[in-house]
């Protein structure tokens, strides 16, 4: 299905966050995630489907002031 | 000094991560300054983050995550809620910006995000200005530091608002303050101590200094000055010159 990971259109097998992010080869990266606005937490990614259209936010570490 | 939320700043002094010419040149930055809190951000992975995130870790401060970039009180939420689980810490910088511009808070946001981020069990540092009445909604919020700004973020104006800064400061006299924003100028964060702030925030001033870690420790001593001072009672100011030598005794020439 078509979901969107950080602004780009991806298209993607998966049917959980779980395995979204393993298929884009962030399954072991520490990141911090969003669908659709909402935070989900790690443990609770591979509980959360995907629908086509939603939105994915996967956040990491950066500089800040 | 005040605690923020139970814990005790070895120093007054907290430091920004941005802008840096390198990582090497930030870590020196926070050796020279013996700084005791980083702010640190969330932005998309690109690949970049563990090694910062490894970074971050290795200074042996305490990490204060930010909103930085979130115009409404949502966007704000759900970024604190991903830097609780990333970061590992319930302290959060909280911005939530109402001018692109002068990147002035929102007031209404931020008292809404800080009301939910509080009741959530996050320990809030709000990015505020110096108006007492939104100070005041942070504090019932559940707010236990403040953070006015001195002027706008990255400007190095210095404390653009004086009597307000000292107002806030007797109003809240309880509430651990630190000045976040717009400082320029190591007599800055003089000022800013002198006035009875608890600390200073900064970042820009030091990164883009041609020499960051020299600048660095040249903000935390005159911080220190600062506290000192505070701490030391300063005098009055008068209308009139008061001689300091005694007039009494003066020879009749």
């Amino acid at each position: 299905m078509k979901i969107e990971v950080n602004g780009q259109q991806r298209d993607v097998a998966a049917t959980n966050m779980g395995e979204a992010l393993a298929e884009l080869g962030l399954g072991e990266a520490r990141v911090a995630t969003a669908l659709n606005g909402t935070f989900v937490s790690a443990a609770a990614r591979n509980d959360t489907a995907l629908s086509p259209g939603d939105r994915l936010e996967v956040l990491t570490a950066m500089q800040g002031g | 000094m005040r605690d923020f939320y139970g814990e005790t700043l070895k120093t007054p002094m907290m430091l920004g991560t941005a802008r840096f010419p390198s990582p090497s040149e930030m870590e020196a930055a926070f050796r020279e300054s013996g700084a005791s809190v980083a702010t640190v951000s969330l932005r998309r992975e690109r690949g970049a983050g563990q090694a910062f995130w490894n970074i971050v870790r290795s200074l042996g401060v305490h990490l204060l995550p930010n909103t930085a970039g979130c115009h409404s009180a949502r966007e704000a939420i759900t970024t604190a809620q991903m830097a609780r689980e990333y970061f590992q810490t319930d302290w959060i910088k909280l911005e939530v910006i109402g001018n692109a511009d002068t990147l002035q808070p929102d007031p209404f946001g931020l008292a809404e995000a800080a009301e939910v981020l509080c009741a959530d069990g996050f320990k809030v540092f709000p990015y505020t200005t110096e108006d007492q009445v939104l100070a005041a909604r942070l504090v019932d919020a559940g707010c236990r530091v403040l953070m006015p700004w001195g002027a706008p973020i990255g400007s190095g104006m210095g404390l653009n608002n004086i009597h307000g800064l000292r107002t806030l400061r007797a109003a809240f006299p309880d509430v651990a303050m630190v000045i976040d924003a717009g400082l320029g100028l190591p007599s800055h964060a003089a000022q800013a101590m002198e006035l009875g702030y608890d600390a200073i925030l900064l970042n820009t001033a030091v990164a883009e200094a041609d020499d960051p870690a020299a600048m660095a420790r040249a903000f935390a001593q005159a911080a220190q000055a600062g506290a000192l001072a505070a701490a030391s009672g300063p005098m009055g100011v008068r209308d009139m010159a008061v001689p300091s030598t005694p007039l009494i005794g003066k020879a009749w020439l």
